[in-house]
């Protein structure tokens, strides 16, 4: 009896079109990644039914969330360019020279929340000795001289003088943060005439009418 | 697939030496897995969905602009107090008892709705639309502001202010216990 014999067939498989595949949406994940701005104060952010998008650059964002059971108020603007116009600013405003490293440092930085006073120590930190500064926020309240305001009039003309447009402001806020100084922060856009601004809301499921 | 023929190479009696061909096959295995780490570790650390927002027009308060007199009768006031509890009066404080509501479905959304309805029949058009002030207190949360400005876009009042509160609004909270 002649015995059947089972053809060997080699366990080698073309990998080339995988590789090929895995590489281009390696390629456009590249390309497409924003990395995740770690937002420090961790804001639960509240929901609404009816949201726009919000604008990915030329925004500054005013985060207020809690840190260690006290509100505390961030500050973020969006291009290098533009902070590192508004800390020059800024510095000339309160007589803090800061140096050429301290303001590439700075133009680094996405959000920040420690008051003018202590930016400078904050700023020498290594971005891994940050973690355990103290957070104080920014200082903000309803007179003409208060740090939170300066800091966005002083972007504001930072944009306007960079890339010729108004920049839009974003108030980002935990959902049990108080009344009162999420109305000090409209107070003080609207004493800079700045009555539009976004509200950065998650969506919530359509309602039924 | 490009392949060359790797058989023979060995020495034949008496024949021409031939060199060895090696194989142009490469294991691609090991690109391929770290191909797709990278890849997941780049899908996991963009941010795909974009930020949304919900837009918020104060009124200019620093020109005095000419302000139409409105009827009281179509306003509707809506105090915001703590617990996540509000309170309603329409027309001018003190006159109408205000009641007592929560946010959401059955709560604002209802009474807004209905409110509106009140107003549109027995106003004569064009000025028959409901104007709604939100006055929230000092015990009210961020949330409870953007809930209550969410009923109105969800019912469609065009018509919204945030205003200050006065201290007898306060008092009324208090007295129901929602501050």
């Amino acid at each position: 009896m002649p015995r059947v014999k089972v053809a060997r067939k080699s366990t080698f498989i073309d990998m080339t079109a995988m590789c090929d595949v895995a590489f281009l949406l390696l390629t456009f994940f590249i390309l497409t990644a924003k990395p995740k701005v770690d937002d420090p104060t961790k804001a639960e952010i509240p929901f609404s039914s009816k949201t726009t998008p919000v604008p990915e650059d030329n925004l500054a964002t005013i985060t207020v969330g809690d840190i260690k059971g006290k509100s505390t108020i961030f500050y973020s603007v969006t291009g290098s360019d533009v902070r590192a116009e508004t800390l020059k600013a800024m510095g000339a405003k309160y007589n803090i020279p800061f140096t050429p490293e301290e303001i590439q440092r700075f133009s680094l930085l996405e959000v920040f929340g420690v008051p003018i006073t202590q930016l400078k120590q904050y700023l020498d930190l290594r971005p891994d000795e940050r973690k355990g500064f103290p957070l104080a926020g920014i200082q903000a309240d309803t007179t003409a001289s208060n740090e939170l305001g300066n800091w966005i009039y002083l972007s504001r003309q930072a944009e306007r003088g960079l890339h010729d447009k108004d920049l839009d402001i974003a108030i980002k806020g935990d959902r049990h943060e108080q009344y009162p100084i999420i109305n000090e922060i409209i107070g003080i856009l609207g004493k800079q005439k700045k009555f539009k601004f976004d509200l950065i809301t998650d969506l919530r499921a359509a309602p039924k009418k | 697939m490009a392949e060359l023929d790797t058989s023979g190479g060995g020495k034949h009696k008496g024949g021409k030496i031939r060199s060895k061909k090696a194989s142009t096959r490469v294991d691609l295995t090991a690109m391929v897995d770290l191909a797709f780490l990278l890849i997941t570790f780049f899908m996991l650390t963009t941010t795909l969905s974009k930020k949304k927002a919900m837009d918020l027009t104060m009124p200019d308060n620093s020109v005095k602009t000419s302000q139409l007199p409105v009827a009281a009768t179509r306003s509707m006031t809506v105090l915001l107090g703590s617990h996540n509890k509000l309170e309603w009066y329409m027309g001018e404080a003190g006159k109408s008892a205000p009641t007592v509501d929560n946010y959401g479905k059955d709560g604002l959304r209802k009474a807004l709705i209905e409110n509106e309805k009140k107003v549109e029949a027995t106003h004569a058009a064009p000025d028959n639309f409901m104007i709604v002030l939100i006055k929230p207190s000092d015990k009210s949360t961020y949330e409870n502001l953007v809930n209550a400005l969410d009923e109105l876009n969800i019912t469609n009042v065009q018509s919204k202010a945030i205003v200050k509160i006065t201290p007898m609004e306060v008092a009324d909270l208090q007295k129901n216990g929602i501050y």
